[in-house]
C-alpha cells in the first residue's frame, strides 16, 4: 500500500507562508518562555515550590464547598481542579506561609474538618521547597542547553555548519512551538514537559537529519540541477517515510493521551504536539533555511 | 544457510533467551525452588510512582553542626579551666566559628592559652586583648576544620537516619547523599509516611538538665532569667481529651548527661498505670555522671528535653545508681517506640530540613501502572496493524522486530536492576513508533531500489546499506538527548531517560541486524520472485 505516490510539491517555494506562520508561533513561544522567566506563566509547583495534594473523596464533591473550607483557613489562593473519574480533586498550594513538610498535612486536616461527611484517601502529595524549585529550574536550563549545543556540534560534524544550524534552528522551533501550545492553554508549565520538549527535540533531529541525508545524497550526485530544484526533489522522495514515521509515533503518543491516565495527560498531549510540529518543521522550517543560505553563498561565489 | 546468518539469527535467540531469564522473577509470582539458586530472582525495580511510598529530600544544617562542636568546646573548656582553678567570667560561642574566654588576667589568660593549645591544637588563637579590665581571648575554627566538620555531619545524618529507618522496618529504602549537603530518602510502599517523616526528621537531641527552682517559671520570660537558665516548655496531653497543656519550665543551660552517653531504649509498659515508657540504660561513662549527678541533687526536679521539648521532669528521690533510667510523659504506645527508636539510632548532628516531599499512594500507583499498560497494549496494537497494512510482509517484519525490541527492553531493565517509572512506560510506547521508524527508512528504501528495477535480494542489500547512516545518526542524536535528561533528571524522569537510550540502544540491533536476518533467512531459503512490501 501507499498512502502517497510520487510528489512533486514545491516546499521550497511555500517558504514565505511557511516562514510567516513559524515566526508567529516562534514569537509566542518567546513571550511564553519570558513569562515563564518572570513567573507569571501557570508554574508546575516542581519549578515554584509549593504543594499539591491529590484526595479522592467517596461521594462527589462541589468545588465551591472545597473552596470555601480552604478559604476558611486563609488557603483561598489554593488552586482546585477536578478530575472528571473517581470523585478526585487536586488541591494545590504555592510558596504560602506554611512550612515545608506541614503544608500538606493542613489541607487535609481543612477537609477532614470542614466537610465531615464526605470521607478521602489521600491517593499523592507533594511538597517541593522553593531552593529544589530553583535549583531545578537552573539545572533544567542547563540540560536544555547542553542538549541544544551536543546536537548542533554533532550535525555541524556530521554535515556541515549551514546543516547544524538549519537542524537547530528547526528544533529550538519545535521547543518554542510546544511552549507556546502549553502557554497559550494556560496549560502546567513542569519538569514532564520539559522532559517531553526534549524528547521531541531529538525526535525532531531525527526528522531532520533524514531529510537532509538525502539532500547531501543529490547534492553529490547532481551538479546542474538548482539549488532549491534539489531541495524540493529530496524533500518529496523522503515524503512518504516522513509521514509514515510520524503516523506510527503518533498513534503510540495518541494512546497515551487517551488511556495513560490523569498522571502523564499532558505530557502525551506534548508528545502529540510535538510529532505533528517536529513533522512540519523538518519539511518547512530546517530544510527552506538551509536551501537559502546555500543558495545566497552560491550567488556570492559567483560574483 | 549462509555462516552470517547462523551466527546472526543466533545471537537473537540468545539475547531472547536471556531477556526471558531475567523477565521470569516479574511474570512468575512463585518461583520453583530450584531457580533460586544461580538464577536471577529481582523483579524489575518499579519507580516510586508506580508502586507507591515516599520521596524525601532533606536539607542538613551543616552549620549547626559547627556551631554545636563550637558549644561543646565552650562548655567543655569551662569544666577544664574551673578543674584547673582557673578563674573566668564567662565562655562562650560566638558567631559562626569562634569561642570567646573572657577572663581576669594575663596570668589566667597564659595558663588558658596553653591548656586550648594542648586540648585543641586544630583551633586557631586570635591575640589577646583588654576590655574594660578583663582579657578578651578568642578561638577561631578554621576553614578546613569547620568544611570537614560539614562534610562529617551529612555522613552522620546518612548513618543515623539509615539506623533509624532499618530500625523502623521499611523494605528496599534508598538513602544517599545527593549534592553537598542533602539527604534523599525513598521509601516504598510505606503505609503512614507521615510517622515515617517525623521519625526520620526529628534531631533526637537528649539532654538531662537541673530545673531552677529558684525562679518562678510561670511569670519567667527569657529577658528575665539568668544568663545560664533558659525557658523551656513541657507538653502534657490529656489522654482523656487530647487537649495539650503547655507548663514553662526554667532550666540550667548546661545539660548535665547527654543522649550520646545511652547504649540502650526499649518500651515497657508501666504496670500501675498501664502507661507506656521508655527504658534507658547508660554507658559506663553515663552510669558515674547520673550517679554523680543524682547523689548531688536529691530532692531537686531533673529535666528530661528532647529537642528543646521537656517530656518530664521528675524528682530526684534518691541517687540512682546503675545506669538505667526511664522516661515517661504522655505518649502514645506508637509514639514510645518511635522515641526508642531514635534514641537508639542516636540524634543527628546538625537539624535537617525536608526540602523536598513526594508521595504516592498504593492506589495511584496501581491506576498508573494499569493505565500505562493499557494505553501500551493499544498503542502496539494500532502500530502493528498499520505497518500490517502498509508494507504487508515486510510490515509483519517490523512488527516482529518491534516485539523484539520491547521484550529486550524488558530484559534489559530486570538485568541492570533499572527503575520503571510512568515516563519510563511512556518512553516504552513512544518506542514503539520510534522502533518502527527505523524499518520504515529501510523499507522505503527497499521500494525505491525495487523501483530501480533491481532483484528482491539485492534490494533488500542496498536497501539496508543506504539506511545505515541515517539510523546512525538518527539514534545518536536522540541518544545526546537521553544522556543529557539522564544526567540532570531526578526520580520519574530519570526512569524515562534509562528506558529511552537502552530502547535507542536495543533498537539498533534490532532494526539493523535482526529484522535484516529475517529478511535473508526467507531470501535465501524460498526462491523469492516479488517482495511483499
Amino acid at each position: 500500500m501507499e498512502l502517497i505516490g510520487k510528489t512533486k510539491i514545491d516546499f521550497i517555494g511555500m517558504k514565505k507562508i511557511s516562514f510567516i506562520i513559524s515566526g508567529i508561533i516562534s514569537i509566542i513561544g518567546i513571550i511564553g518562555i519570558i513569562q515563564i522567566g518572570r513567573g507569571a506563566a501557570n508554574m508546575g509547583i516542581d519549578f515554584s515550590g509549593g504543594t499539591s495534594v491529590q484526595l479522592k473523596f467517596s461521594q462527589p464533591i462541589a468545588m465551591e464547598q472545597a473552596r470555601a473550607a480552604l478559604a476558611k483557613h486563609n488557603l483561598a489562593e489554593a488552586n482546585l481542579q477536578e478530575i472528571k473519574e473517581g470523585n478526585k480533586l487536586l488541591v494545590k498550594v504555592g510558596k504560602t506561609t506554611l512550612a515545608t513538610g506541614k503544608a500538606a498535612d493542613t489541607i487535609v486536616e481543612v477537609f477532614t474538618k470542614e466537610i465531615p461527611g464526605n470521607t478521602f484517601v489521600v491517593e499523592g502529595s507533594t511538597e517541593i521547597g522553593p531552593s529544589i524549585g530553583d535549583k531545578l529550574r537552573k539545572d533544567t536550563l542547563v540540560a536544555v542547553a547542553i542538549s541544544l549545543l551536543g546536537i548542533i556540534i554533532y550535525i555541524a560534524w556530521r554535515f556541515d555548519f549551514r546543516f547544524g544550524v538549519g537542524a537547530t534552528l528547526s528544533t529550538l522551533h519545535d521547543v518554542l512551538a510546544m511552549i507556546a501550545v502549553f502557554f497559550v492553554l494556560g496549560k502546567e508549565i513542569n519538569l514532564l514537559l520539559i522532559t517531553a520538549v526534549l524528547t521531541i527535540a531529538g525526535y525532531s533531529l531525527t526528522d531532520t537529519v533524514v531529510v537532509f541525508d538525502r539532500i547531501r545524497e543529490n547534492l553529490h550526485k547532481n551538479l546542474k540541477e538548482s539549488m532549491p530544484a534539489i531541495f524540493n526533489r529530496s524533500i518529496n522522495e523522503v515524503l512518504s517515510r516522513t509521514i509514515v514515521t510520524s503516523i506510527t509515533t503518533f498513534l503510540a503518543a495518541v494512546s497515551l493521551l487517551l488511556f495513560g491516565g490523569e498522571v502523564i495527560h499532558d505530557f502525551a498531549f506534548a508528545l502529540v504536539v510535538g510529532v505533528v510540529v517536529a513533522t512540519y518543521s523538518s519539511i518547512f522550517v530546517a530544510s527552506p533555511i538551509v536551501a537559502l543560505w546555500e543558495e545566497r553563498a552560491a550567488a556570492q561565489a559567483k560574483s | 544457510m549462509s555462516k552470517g546468518l547462523t551466527w546472526r539469527v543466533s545471537m537473537i535467540l540468545v539475547f531472547l533467551l536471556l531477556s526471558f531469564l531475567y523477565l521470569t522473577p516479574t511474570l512468575v509470582s512463585n518461583l520453583p525452588s530450584w531457580w533460586q539458586g544461580y538464577l536471577p530472582k529481582d523483579k524489575i525495580h518499579l519507580g516510586l510512582d508506580l508502586q507507591g511510598g515516599t520521596h524525601l529530600v532533606m536539607e542538613v544544617e551543616t552549620q549547626k553542626a559547627v556551631e554545636g562542636t563550637l558549644d561543646i568546646i565552650a562548655t567543655d573548656l569551662e569544666d577544664s579551666l574551673s578543674a584547673q582553678n582557673l578563674r573566668f567570667k564567662h565562655i562562650s560561642r560566638v558567631g559562626s566559628d569562634k569561642v570567646q574566654l573572657v577572663l581576669y588576667d594575663k596570668a589566667t589568660a597564659e595558663n588558658a592559652q596553653n591548656l586550648v593549645k594542648k586540648k585543641y591544637p586544630e583551633m586557631e588563637q586570635l591575640p589577646t586583648y583588654d576590655e574594660g579590665g578583663f582579657v578578651n581571648m578568642s578561638l577561631r575554627m578554621s576553614d578546613k576544620v569547620a568544611q570537614d566538620r560539614r562534610d562529617k555531619s551529612v555522613q552522620q545524618a546518612l548513618e543515623t537516619i539509615r539506623n533509624r529507618i532499618d530500625q523502623f522496618g521499611v523494605s528496599e529504602p534508598v538513602i544517599q547523599q545527593e549534592g553537598i549537603n542533602h539527604v534523599v530518602v525513598q521509601l516504598p510502599g510505606i503505609k503512614d509516611p507521615k510517622r515515617a517523616i517525623e521519625l526520620i526528621g526529628r534531631t533526637a537531641r537528649l539532654e538531662f538538665k537541673l530545673v531552677d527552682e529558684n525562679i518562678n517559671a510561670a511569670t519567667a520570660t527569657p529577658g528575665t532569667i539568668p544568663e545560664d537558665d533558659e525557658l523551656l516548655v513541657e507538653k502534657r496531653t490529656d489522654p482523656a481529651t487530647g487537649a495539650v497543656t503547655e507548663i514553662p519550665l526554667v532550666v540550667k543551660k548546661k545539660a548535665m548527661i547527654t543522649g550520646d552517653l545511652l547504649t540502650d531504649a526499649q518500651v515497657r509498659i508501666d504496670s500501675q498505670f498501664n502507661q507506656p515508657y521508655v527504658a534507658i540504660d547508660f554507658n559506663s561513662t553515663g552510669a558515674r555522671l547520673f550517679d554523680q549527678v543524682t547523689a548531688a541533687n536529691v530532692g531537686k526536679r531533673f529535666a528530661i528535653v528532647l529537642d528543646n521539648n521537656i517530656y518530664s521532669a521528675p524528682v530526684i528521690r534518691e541517687r540512682i545508681s546503675g545506669g538505667s533510667a526511664q522516661i515517661s510523659g504522655s505518649f502514645t504506645e506508637k509514639e514510645a517506640a518511635d522515641l526508642s527508636i531514635v534514641l537508639r539510632a542516636g540524634s543527628l548532628p546538625a537539624p535537617v530540613k525536608i526540602i523536598q516531599n513526594v508521595t504516592v499512594g498504593p492506589s495511584l500507583g496501581q491506576d498508573s501502572i494499569h493505565k500505562g499498560l493499557i494505553a501500551g497494549l493499544v498503542g502496539v496494537m494500532l502500530v502493528v496493524v498499520f505497518m500490517a497494512v502498509y508494507y504487508k510482509l515486510a510490515g509483519l517484519v517490523a512488527n516482529f522486530g518491534m516485539v523484539l525490541n520491547i521484550i529486550y527492553l524488558m530484559g534489559a531493565l530486570a538485568a541492570l536492576g533499572a527503575t520503571l517509572t510512568l515516563p519510563g512506560i511512556a518512553a516504552i510506547v513512544l518506542l514503539v513508533g520510534m522502533s518502527v521508524d527505523s524499518n520504515v527508512l529501510i523499507f522505503e528504501r527497499i521500494r525505491e531500489e525495487l523501483r530501480l528495477g533491481k532483484t528482491p535480494a539485492a534490494g533488500v542489500d542496498a536497501g539496508y546499506d543506504k539506511a545505515f547512516l541515517t539510523i546512525m545518526d538518527s539514534h545518536v542524536t536522540t541518544l545526546i538527548t537521553a544522556a543529557v535528561l539522564f544526567q540532570f533528571g531526578t526520580g520519574p524522569v530519570k526512569g524515562f531517560a534509562v528506558s529511552l537510550s537502552l530502547g535507542i540502544i536495543i533498537n539498533l540491533f534490532t532494526s539493523l541486524l535482526a529484522t535484516r536476518a529475517v529478511f535473508d533467512f526467507f531470501l535465501s531459503r524460498m526462491h523469492v520472485k516479488k517482495l511483499s512490501i
